[in-house]
């Protein structure tokens, strides 16, 4: 700062100045050797190290060129402006590191370990399955573990991009980088910390600038080429028409500017940057992607195949229509409840949790478990039969249908029908919102694959609002129904599988992106997927490529911008017709916008 | 065997590019990777050899960009 504000000032003078000859040489020196020792010292440290090429290379040759042009001002100036610029590109880049460690501020920085009735910090690292550690209000959980006391509510923010508290008790398990809110913790360690969520998450994030878009790779491949070939240029623009035409201070000017044109710090920084920025961003919504490639092929995708159970749907039972035939509601589902109070089936849990009061068992006796079809039992002294048609037939009670959808559960008091209670997968609150936000990003097809009965899958389909549905399907077939729509799909455009990541991992390692959910708890759909959903909405899916298409629209605006600047310099300076001026900006006034641009990517709207 | 590298004063993104396009031809490199942002290397070898060549790297590093330093 102070050394381009000195420089600054002295070639002021030098300019005012009425010097001639060497003093006039002298006085520019001065001010560029101040602004500009630690460029020439790099480009003569990187010549004898075989180096050549570099920026501070063409810096160097570009405005000792000038001054043995005898353009002196040009010059001192030119390097004065390149310096401002490298400093409003430092800043840029430290910005972008500061948000980039502050998304990656989930890392917890200690953990409490109780010793001898005292609380010690420790590392995160050296605590070990099984141990007991302490989380104090306001703190991180540093390790996943299982609560074993205290209650509190935990703020998910950081892992899901939602703020609303979950409140956890004893027996609960609890996810590190979730933030302690309220009250004191005591969680049993049930996972070392290289394995637990956090630190997944985070090598997760890391190591996704490994895995390159396309246009990454274009960029690198570009970048090898690029300066080369406008140092060549240079060589030939600034030796060949002089030759024929003299004037060789005006063409040497023109080939400097080619010089400092030449460095592709523009594209190399800011392509890279975008879709770090994009992953970033996306982590910070609770979706993580694996790499630039996966955000890519997000943003092209035009088919969704979607699981239906735990993806779509709860993946939990829940008592839908309860229809009695001589009782009431209460009573029937009483019953129900009553019979089925010893089972664990999902099914009897529906039912009790749809009755929502306690049970007095004593009523109940000689209760008998028919396998496939029922229970059986004495309430009250009255046999209730609780099951599926075939217990009915057999209980010699004749049963009803229903037009209602789902798991049917029929009851029979005394040999009487009494009625029967439907029981069904629930949609998920957000589900038919994802369908139509996906219509209207342009995504031309959504199907459902399920192994459930058809009425059942298209029952769903129909008030999910899909045009597709598969419904019947073992496992193997999924893989071939994904196969048949990669085949029907345009060839540009790209297929993405939203699965729950517990019995689909052929599937999402099939199709062009894999998307798994409700990877809180499970570490197996954090393995197989392409891209991973922290919680369990799928409306995070069109944010996701929301965020993609944002990402990829920056990445080619920073390409068409930063190649397009320097083409007109090129152009411009090859005729004659461009100064070293906006040679300079096309080279560090291109790179810090490109920086700024690129880090909107990181900034997400909901 | 993968290892994460820690690098310092790594200051130009071009700079970056050639050093991993450098290492990238050492003997036993299965890939490498260099973060200009995280300021990091992610290099996948040869499990006996990575120290080694990890030291190779390093010196590569420093010729493309003096001030640069890798944390082995």
């Amino acid at each position: 700062m102070i050394r381009i504000v000195t420089a600054a000032v002295l070639v002021a003078a030098a300019m005012i100045a009425p010097l001639e000859g060497y003093w006039r040489l002298a006085a520019f020196l001065v001010p560029y050797a101040i602004v500009g020792w630690d460029v020439l010292w790099g480009a003569l440290r990187n010549i004898f190290r075989g180096q050549v090429f570099d920026e501070n290379f063409l810096m160097a040759l570009a405005t000792v060129g000038a001054f043995c042009i005898g353009e002196y001002p040009e010059g001192v100036l030119v390097m004065l402006l390149y310096q401002v610029g490298e400093l409003f590109q430092d800043f840029a880049v430290d910005r972008s590191r500061r948000s980039i460690a502050s998304l990656m501020d989930i890392r917890p920085d200690w953990a409490n370990v109780e010793q001898e009735n005292e609380l010690v910090q420790v590392d995160p690292e050296e605590v070990s399955v099984g141990q007991i550690i302490v989380v104090k209000p306001g703190e991180r959980i540093p390790l996943d573990g299982v609560v074993t006391e205290g209650s509190s509510t935990l703020d998910t923010a950081a892992l899901t991009g939602e703020s609303l508290p979950r409140a956890v008790e004893a027996g609960d398990e609890v996810i590190s980088g979730c933030i302690n809110q309220s009250g004191l913790l005591r969680v049993q360690v049930t996972k070392p910390y290289g394995e637990s969520t956090v630190a997944r998450i985070l090598e997760l994030v890391e190591n996704s600038s490994a895995r390159k878009a396309r246009y990454e790779n274009f960029i690198t491949r570009f970048a090898r080429w690029y300066t080369p070939i406008v140092v060549i240029a240079a060589a030939v623009l600034g030796l060949v028409p002089p030759l024929f035409m003299g004037n060789w201070s005006e063409w040497i000017n023109r080939a400097l500017i080619f010089l400092v044109v030449s460095c592709p710090c523009a594209l190399v920084i800011s392509v890279p940057l975008s879709f770090f920025g994009g992953i970033g961003g996306a982590s910070r919504q609770g979706i993580l992607v694996k790499g630039g490639n996966y955000l890519e092929a997000l943003a092209h995708v035009d088919t969704v195949v979607f699981d239906k159970t735990g993806t779509l749907t709860r993946g939990v039972f829940h008592v839908t229509a309860v229809h009695p035939r001589h009782v009431t509601s209460e009573e029937l589902l009483e019953a129900a409840a009553l019979a089925e109070s010893y089972s664990d089936h999902p099914i009897a849990h529906s039912l009790r949790e749809a009755y929502g009061k306690p049970l007095d068992n004593s009523r109940l006796s000689s209760v008998e478990e028919l396998s496939g079809r029922g229970v059986c039992a004495q309430i009250d002294g009255e046999k209730v039969c609780v099951g599926n048609h075939k217990l009915m037939a057999e209980s010699g009670s004749e049963c009803h249908r229903c037009h209602r959808i789902g798991t049917l559960v029929h009851v029979s008091i005394n040999g009487q029908y009494a009625g029967h209670i439907v029981i069904s997968d629930e949609i998920k609150e957000d589900a038919p919102e994802t369908i139509a936000a996906l219509r209207q990003l342009g995504v031309k097809k959504s199907v459902m694959l399920t192994g459930d009965a058809k009425e059942v899958g298209e029952d769903a389909a129909r008030r999910l609002g899909l045009e597709e549905v598969y419904a019947e399907l073992l496992p193997a077939d999924k893989v071939e129904r994904v196969e048949a729509l990669l085949a029907e799909k345009s060839p540009k455009s790209r297929l993405a599988f939203v699965g729950d990541g517990i019995n689909d991992a052929p599937v999402l390692s099939r199709s062009d992106v894999g998307i798994a959910m409700g990877a809180m708890g499970s570490s197996a759909a954090i393995e197989a997927a392409d891209i991973v959903l922290m919680d369990d909405k799928p409306s995070k899916i069109p944010t996701a490529i929301r965020i993609a298409r944002k990402t990829l629209r920056i990445v080619r605006q920073n390409i068409v911008f930063a190649l397009g600047v320097k083409g007109i310099v090129l152009v411009l300076g090859a005729l004659g017709l461009a100064n070293m001026w906006i040679a300079v900006f096309a080279d560090v006034g291109v790179s810090v916008i490109a920086i700024l641009n690129a880090m909107r990517a990181l900034r997400v709207s909901r | 065997m993968k290892k994460v590298y820690r690098m310092e004063n790594l200051d130009c993104a071009n700079c970056a590019r050639k050093m991993e396009d450098a290492i990238q031809k050492l003997d036993g490199v299965e890939s490498v990777n260099i973060n200009f942002l995280t300021q990091k290397m992610i290099l996948t070898a040869d499990e006996e050899k990575i120290q080694e060549i990890a030291e190779k790297a390093a010196k590569l590093c420093r010729r493309v960009e003096p001030d640069c330093r890798v944390i082995l």
